[in-house]
């Protein structure tokens, strides 16, 4: 697929073209023809963080009926027509955006471009489908109610970002869904579903002309205007304190996490190459992994990694371990973090996580799916086409020093903020 | 539509492609017995390196369930040659990607990394397919974090001991019931000797499958696989798997997990079905095709009947697993919708089923399910690593590279009368379980 990625080992010929439409829209393309298919990724910012007050969930159920019908087709008419030549489409509400996926064989391009449009274009929100959804929705709220892994994560985000949208599930709660309208669902789209927010990418079997003549056609038409709310900040707070919350399982699930310097700090690169140290890569080598699962036998994994948001960056991590040594396992976890703030990494530590996060980048490219999510993601942070080669660039100058600076930054006083799901047994 | 939360995860062989993304795909035999399969994929500089050894839990010694399992933990302690820890922590210094997964009739292992190492994860690779060594010091704390794992993935999920349960109820005879992770009571009892004596029964080169997809060329790729693994010592024939066969199942069966966890029940079925390898020629075929009819997404079978006309589900789909060395499993899931129990939502999925036997196969539908599933073939071309994957199940479970390339012709050969005739004879209630995720009972009130 000729991504040039600047492995310093592996690279071949650059084939990402940055391109605008005849009517004006920006697309990032790929063109490779080694298999007859064409995937085409779009994102419109946004996302879950735009909720609407009280109605945590509207975007996801935004997002889950776009392809429950559009124009003259229903949501069993719409499904069958994708049925029928084998395309596939979907739309999922992140957090700070809402994403779509298209994929088809390269002979019904014409058929699957003209579906997407639809769906993105004139969305109907039928009755029928607007119950079911939300309803599968509630479904999904109730099947995740005591899984200890997702009970862990809503605890969490809700103690570290309280009264902020990042607080609450992106599927929102069995109130909040409640609280969405049938009518709230077209005016959000009108609202959000624009040219103004959008980020797009095209690869596979197409030649430019035909991929900007599909983009146009689906996005030239969208409103022009962003009708996005300013984002609020989300200071993360809650640092220091354990929060335990009761579940009968064997099993202890833990999460914690810091604030970390955000995507646009120079130290953000720094401290990805940090938790990598700490918690990263397939886990076979990492800080934890060595100390809780290797040594002692705690857990399966433990991993930790940086995570950035529009309105926030935090490092965060987890592991999960039977209830007799849940606070054993913390402890080492907090030993190794402590650590790193104390004493940072060794050369030899960021000299490999260096090599690793720079060699498996390629990787990260390996279908043309996968590649078409990569070039959105890149546009969402921000990037240019530049940082397929930028981005291991900035990894591989990475410093001692840089790496001290953001230690101290990151890690700080080694201060968490947990929350333990299960029945913990202080030893 | 939200994506459905209820399908039963398993150890999924994807649908694949006939041809490789550029060139043909080549596979061999080494002199010592060791199956090799390249599939060119040039378009990234990228290798994807697997060795599958053709024996999974349902090859386990009677009394030590899980411990094909528990040796794939232990194949990354190290060897003689390489101590623990280098294997990996020289993947990771270039970048590479490694994991390792078993199933009930494979064990295997791969990395992923630019191109050039490839010679260099042969040589680890071949090593400790023979050069093993394991000290207690090692094997008592990764049989911790297996009972780790184990309480994580089932003792914490009612979801997954209803499966459990399930498995054990349709197998009487066969190890398929077994869990491939292993029950605890008999994890706790695994050791060293019992890892090493494992070992050395299964892990030979007759044994195994090397698959070696990417930006490599044929020729060279038998040179270096000669080179690293030609050398290793031939033990005569590979290990026979006479597994106990399963009995003609008589009894319809109800499995019932409650657990105040539970939420949101939901709805199972599995049935006895034939699997590749033991179907008769078709009859796999039209399972994979019944399987799309009925429940392969919005517009099957399951979900227009059980979501869209009667509202009494919310989601409802189906499953074959086809790749089995063995008899294998047919799914069927539903979610109810509220209010609904689920002995209703049973009766209304039987009578769906009861429908199509009556009115048969509409042309067009039968026409989208293929369709379908031919274009699954093209799009898995599109991944090197389900293109790698599916190879290696398919040749670990008793298919020839022949029968994989075939798949999308023997699909499109699959007519009306065949998927009938499959969902009369496997669908029927006497070969299957089925299962309820219940919240626990109310005690009624006086």
């Amino acid at each position: 697929m000729n991504i040039n990625v600047s492995n310093p080992v592996a690279s071949s010929s650059v084939n990402l073209r940055d391109l605008v439409s005849p009517r004006g829209v920006r697309f990032w393309l790929v063109e490779d023809y080694a298999v007859p298919l064409v995937a085409l990724e779009f994102a419109f910012r946004g996302g879950a963080s735009q909720d609407p007050a009280g109605k945590a969930g509207a975007l996801t159920m935004l997002a889950g009926l776009l392809d429950e019908g559009a124009g003259d087709l229903d949501d069993q008419a719409f499904q069958q027509a994708l049925d029928e030549k084998a395309i596939e489409l979907s739309f999922h509400a992140e957090r700070d955006h809402v994403s779509g996926r298209m994929k088809t064989l390269s002979r019904h391009l014409d058929r699957a471009g003209e579906l997407v449009r639809l769906a993105v274009n004139a969305p109907r929100f039928d009755a029928a489908p607007t119950t079911r959804v939300r309803e599968q929705l509630l479904a999904q709220i109730r099947h995740e109610a005591n899984e200890p892994g997702a009970v862990a994560g809503r605890a969490w985000r809700a103690r570290v970002f309280p009264g902020h949208p990042y607080s609450l599930p992106t599927n929102g709660t069995a109130e909040s869904l409640a609280a969405v309208a049938r009518a709230d669902l077209p005016k959000l789209a009108k609202r959000l579903v624009t040219r103004a927010a959008l980020a797009i990418a095209v690869v596979g079997a197409i030649d430019e002309k035909r991929a900007a003549k599909l983009i146009d056609d689906v996005f030239a038409d969208l409103p022009k205007k962003d009708g996005r709310l300013a984002p609020q900040p989300a200071p993360f707070v809650g640092l220091g304190g354990i929060e335990v919350v009761d579940l009968d399982v064997p099993q202890t699930t833990i999460r914690f996490g810091r604030p970390a310097p955000g995507r646009d700090d120079d130290d953000h690169m720094a401290c990805v190459v940090l938790a990598h140290v700490l918690g990263g890569g397939t886990g076979l080598t990492s800080r934890l992994f060595r100390e809780v699962r290797e040594k002692r036998g705690l857990a399966y994994s433990a991993s930790a990694a940086v995570a950035a948001f529009e309105q926030t960056s935090f490092l965060h991590g987890g592991t999960t371990t039977k209830n007799e040594r849940a606070y054993e396992s913390l402890e080492v976890i907090r030993n190794e973090i402590v650590d790193l703030a104390r004493g940072g990494v060794t050369e030899d530590e960021l000299e490999k996580g260096k090599r690793y996060l720079v060699g498996s980048y390629p990787l990260r490219f390996d279908t043309s799916t996968k590649i078409a999510g990569q070039l959105v993601n890149i546009q969402l942070e921000g990037h240019g086409p530049g940082w397929l080669t930028e981005r291991n660039a900035r990894i591989s100058a990475v410093t001692m020093e840089d790496a001290k600076r953001a230690g101290e930054r990151m890690f700080g006083d080694g201060s968490l903020s947990v929350v333990m799901v299960g029945r913990p047994a202080k030893g | 539509m939200p994506r459905s939360h209820a399908k039963p995860s398993l150890d999924l062989a994807e649908s694949a492609a006939a041809r490789a993304p550029t060139g043909v795909v080549v596979d061999f035999r080494l002199d010592n017995g060791l199956t090799v399969v390249v599939i060119p994929d040039r378009r990234a500089p990228v290798v994807t390196h697997m060795v599958w050894y053709r024996n999974g839990s349902a090859d386990d010694p009677q009394g030590k369930s899980g411990i094909a399992h528990f040796l794939e933990h232990l194949m990354f302690k190290g060897t003689k040659a390489h101590p623990q820890g280098e294997f990996s922590k020289r993947i990771a210094e270039i970048g590479g990607q490694e994991n390792a997964f078993t199933g009930n009739d494979y064990t295997a292992y791969f990395q992923r990394v630019a191109k050039e190492h490839l010679a260099e994860l042969m040589e680890f690779e071949a090593d400790r397919m023979t050069g093993l060594t394991l000290t207690d010091e090692v094997v008592t704390p990764e049989r911790d974090v297996v009972l780790e794992e184990r309480r994580m993935h089932c003792d914490a999920d009612p979801g997954a001991q209803l499966n459990e349960a399930m498995q054990a109820t349709l197998f009487t005879h066969h190890p398929y019931g077994t869990p491939i992770i292993g029950w605890a009571h008999e994890i706790e009892g695994l050791g060293r000797e019992d890892a090493l004596a494992y070992y050395a029964r299964f892990y030979t080169p007759e044994n195994a499958i090397l698959i070696v997809a990417g930006d490599v060329d044929p020729a060279e790729t038998r040179i270096l696989a000669e080179r690293y693994y030609g050398p290793l010592r031939p033990r005569g024939d590979a290990p026979k798997r006479n597994r106990p066969k399963e009995p003609a199942p008589v009894a319809r069966r109800l499995v019932v997990v409650n657990d105040e966890k539970v939420e949101q029940p939901s709805w199972q079925r599995c049935y006895l079905a034939p699997s590749y390898r033991t179907a008769a020629p078709g009859e796999s075929d039209a399972l994979e095709v019944l399987a799309h009819l009925i429940g392969g997404g919005q517009t099957a079978l399951l979900y227009r009947k059980l979501v869209l006309d009667e509202k009494k589900a919310l989601a409802a789909g189906a499953y074959y697993m086809g790749s089995a060395l063995d008899d294998t499993r047919f799914f069927l899931y539903a979610v109810p919708a509220t209010g609904v129990e689920l002995p209703d939502l049973d009766a209304e999925v039987d009578r769906a089923l009861a429908g199509l036997l009556v009115d048969g196969v509409d042309a067009a539908e039968l026409e989208r399910a293929k369709t379908r599933l031919v274009a699954e073939a093209i799009y898995a071309q599109d991944s090197q690593f389900a293109l790698a994957r599916w190879y290696g199940a398919s040749l670990a479970t008793g298919q020839t590279i022949r029968d994989v390339q075939e798949w999308p012709q023997r699909i499109e050969a699959v007519r009306a009368e065949d998927v009938i005739a499959a969902a009369r004879q496997w669908l029927d209630r006497r070969r299957a379980v089925t299962g309820y995720l219940l919240p626990t009972e109310q005690p009624t009130a006086a």
